[in-house]
């Protein structure tokens, strides 16, 4: 094993753990403004008690996030050096941005929501709440901006030995930056949602907490109800934006080989090999033309396979397949709880399904598999470089 | 001024508010075991620092990015070269952010005690370790010929180098001293007042230590010093740092914490001075200085930067200076809080 695989694995275990966090955070910071608004309007003491709750729990993950947020800030010079030279004319600046319009925002914020409740009153306190979920979500942004200009580069020229900044705004808005972004966010409504809900379902089911329980199961399933309806709707659009600029990537997410006219869905089968002689013949559930219209929008438009790339260019296909489609099952799989969920919450019945609230504790981790899925979807896609177009 | 030399002065601005805000969090850290005696005392040392500790660290965080973006091969050098220190001093953050977070959880003694000295003890790393870092960075680092640091850990660990790491230590010790004073009451008031009349001949010392040191172990510090003008940092510097035993005796509580604050604003000054337009002296002579004009990055990058700093600073500033006056006044251990 060499230095580089190594340096590689540290990478993304570190951005694995940290990402844990931020999508708790911006997820709840969301929920917790929504808390704070439903009690400066009210008044409810209920509210009250709930949005100190989640607060505290929010703080907790933001202070780890912040942590080993930079951690990875720093592993940029300590252990990508040759990268950060390369890249830093343009990379440095969404990092810096990042700290600027958002993480001053939201822990100040985060201080006065959590510390002075006593020493604010209602409306600058729901106020506070608002700017720690607007800080959350800006972070979010820069942080994607940089990832996915490592994804599709865009607003720069190679000068000797060195990236150069020609563009700002083509580097920011590069193909994937907003696709890329949408996906993340709502998947971290998702998270914080599914978290609120789990919880709130574990203190129903012990009889613990409940008027907290009840408030946060209304608004936790309501926003994971429609925050996994909108998985689907921003994962469509990023799908489309891989198709469209990262093509030997989405080939190699779908495991196409070759080029297809009128290409079906794999929804499941066995996965790929890096070599297409020894493709594994089995079952599998297809939806024949069903690629090329979810893609292009006609059932006969060609998918650009793997066959148009040179084979040391392809990603490592058995794992972009099965990071890929896992993470779409995990979004089906989810969905379907909570459209339950939401038609039990409609009947008012919600708490006589105890076997829904269990499902629904033993769910709080499937949003952070889907979502670490979907990174290593990104990242393990955009092999062999380390920035791809 | 050209462009390079304006992200010069500021990042230099950046790590003086890091200095300054993390400052006193990190040194209220660092003295908490021996101001406060007990848990009630203890959660009022903590709850002084705790609304604003995080916002204090995120200066950290966009002094990192924005030299990042300014300067990258400085940041390249300088964090692919002082690897180890650096994961240490990233281990400590860590640890110190989660003993806050954890410490108060949990009513048992023993849990309460343990994280307590983790506590302490990752407040005093960052000191040490930043200190030393910039001490290494002052004096000069032997670069290849490919511009890397390749003497490790050991090879920072040399005796300018620390004697700057202990300065930063007793800088932070004394900044989290004068907080102490200022938000505390009662007998962590007296015990922190009693912290700072010591510490600051101990600054003192050291900075006129370090200074004399630079002469012999980093002349190149000293070349900017021909000119006249230099020396007005120097000076203010001194005065700041002359007033501040004097407030403390007056019991001027918020004009000392701001003289602490100034000396640490100082100090940094001093340092920008000396190094200017240096940003890593090279030694030994295989690799030339990384310079504000051999190391920025494109004229269109750190125009975007500066717009980006000229909006943002200013709303970052306004609105830190209000959530710090909403909670002015003395803390106690109850009420929301660690």
């Amino acid at each position: 094993m060499d230095a580089v695989l190594l340096a590689r694995i540290q990478f993304a275990v570190t951005v694995a753990f940290h990402f844990i966090f931020p999508s708790i955070t911006i997820g709840l910071a969301l929920l917790i403004a929504i808390a704070e608004t439903i009690r400066h309007r009210t008044g409810g003491e209920v509210w009250d008690r709930m949005s100190a709750f989640w607060t505290r729990l929010f703080a907790v993950s933001f202070v780890v996030g912040v942590a080993t947020g930079i951690v990875m800030e720093f592993q940029f010079g300590t252990n990508w050096s040759r990268y950060a030279k390369f890249v830093g004319d343009i990379f440095g600046a969404p990092l810096a941005a990042e700290g600027v319009f958002a993480f001053f925002l939201e822990s100040g914020f985060l201080g006065l929501l959590l510390f002075g409740r006593e020493r604010v009153g209602s409306r600058l306190r729901t106020f506070a709440a608002w700017m720690v979920a607007l800080g959350s979500t800006l972070s979010a942004f820069w942080i994607i901006v940089a990832n996915s200009w490592m994804q599709t580069p865009a607003g720069f020229r190679i000068v000797g030995d060195k990236a150069v900044l020609t563009d700002f705004w083509a580097a920011v808005f590069n193909p994937s930056t907003l696709p890329r972004y949408l996906h993340t966010v709502s998947s971290s409504w998702v998270m914080g949602a599914f978290l609120m809900t789990g919880i709130a379902a574990w203190f129903l089911l012990h009889h613990r907490h409940l008027g907290v329980a009840r408030a946060s199961l209304r608004l936790g399933l309501t926003v994971a109800f429609i925050g996994a309806a909108l998985m689907f709707v921003t994962g469509d659009n990023s799908a489309r934006q891989v198709a469209n600029t990262q093509q030997a990537k989405f080939a190699a997410m779908q495991g196409l080989y070759t080029t297809t006219s009128g290409a079906p869905l794999t929804i499941w089968s066995l996965p790929p090999t890096q070599n297409p002689a020894d493709a594994p013949e089995g079952p599998a559930v297809v939806v024949s033309r069903m690629l090329s219209f979810l893609t292009y929008g006609s059932f006969t438009a060609p998918v650009t396979g793997l066959d148009q790339f040179p084979q040391d260019q392809w990603a490592p296909i058995m794992p972009t397949f099965l990071a890929y489609h896992n993470m779409v099952l995990l979004g089906t799989v989810m969905l379907g709880l909570m459209l339950f969920g939401a038609w039990y919450l409609y009947r008012r019945s919600i708490e006589y399904h105890r076997g829904w609230l269990r499902l629904a504790v033993l769910a709080i981790p499937l949003p952070m598999i889907a979502i670490q899925l979907g990174w290593a979807t990104a990242e393990v896609g955009r092999r062999p470089g380390s920035s791809t177009a | 001024m050209d462009l390079a030399t304006i992200w010069f002065l500021l990042i230099g601005v950046l790590l003086v508010g890091y200095a300054i805000l993390d400052g006193f969090d990190l040194g209220a850290g660092i003295l908490h075991l021996f101001v406060a005696r007990d848990d009630t005392e203890r959660r009022t040392v903590l709850n002084a620092i705790a609304p604003v500790w995080d916002g204090n660290e995120v200066w950290l965080l966009t002094a990192g990015g924005a030299l990042f973006a300014a300067f990258p091969p400085v940041y390249a050098t300088v964090f692919s070269g002082f690897y180890l220190a650096l994961m240490l001093l990233l281990v400590a953050l860590i640890l110190r952010a989660v003993s806050l977070e954890f410490r108060s959880k949990v009513e048992a003694p023993a849990w309460r005690a343990t994280w307590d000295v983790i506590f302490a003890i990752g407040s005093f790393l960052p000191a040490l370790l930043l200190g030393v870092a910039v001490g290494n960075v002052l004096r000069g680092v032997p670069l290849d010929a490919a511009g890397d640091y390749r003497d490790g850990l050991l090879g920072l660990l040399n005796p300018f180098a620390l004697l700057v790491g202990l300065l930063a230590v007793a800088m932070f010790t004394l900044q989290g001293a004068s907080w102490l004073v200022l938000k505390t009451e009662g007998a962590i008031a007296e015990r922190s007042r009693t912290a700072a009349r010591l510490g600051w001949p101990v600054f003192a010392v050291l900075w006129i230590a370090a200074t004399l040191f630079s002469s012999q172990d980093a002349p190149g510090l000293w070349d900017n010093f021909a000119n006249p003008l230099a020396w007005l940092v120097p000076i203010a510097f001194a005065v700041v740092a002359v007033a501040y035993p004097l407030a403390l005796r007056t019991r001027r509580e918020l004009l000392a914490f701001l003289l602490s604050s100034g000396s640490i604003a100082g100090l940094i000054g001093i340092m920008g001075v000396s190094l200017y337009p240096n940003l890593v002296p090279a030694l030994g002579g295989a690799s030339p200085s990384l310079t504000v004009g051999n190391a920025s990055s494109s004229d269109l990058t750190l125009t975007v930067m500066l717009a980006v700093a000229l909006i943002g600073m200013p709303i970052v500033i306004a609105y830190t200076a209000f959530i710090y006056s909403r909670f002015r006044g003395k803390v106690r251990a109850e009420g929301h809080g660690y």
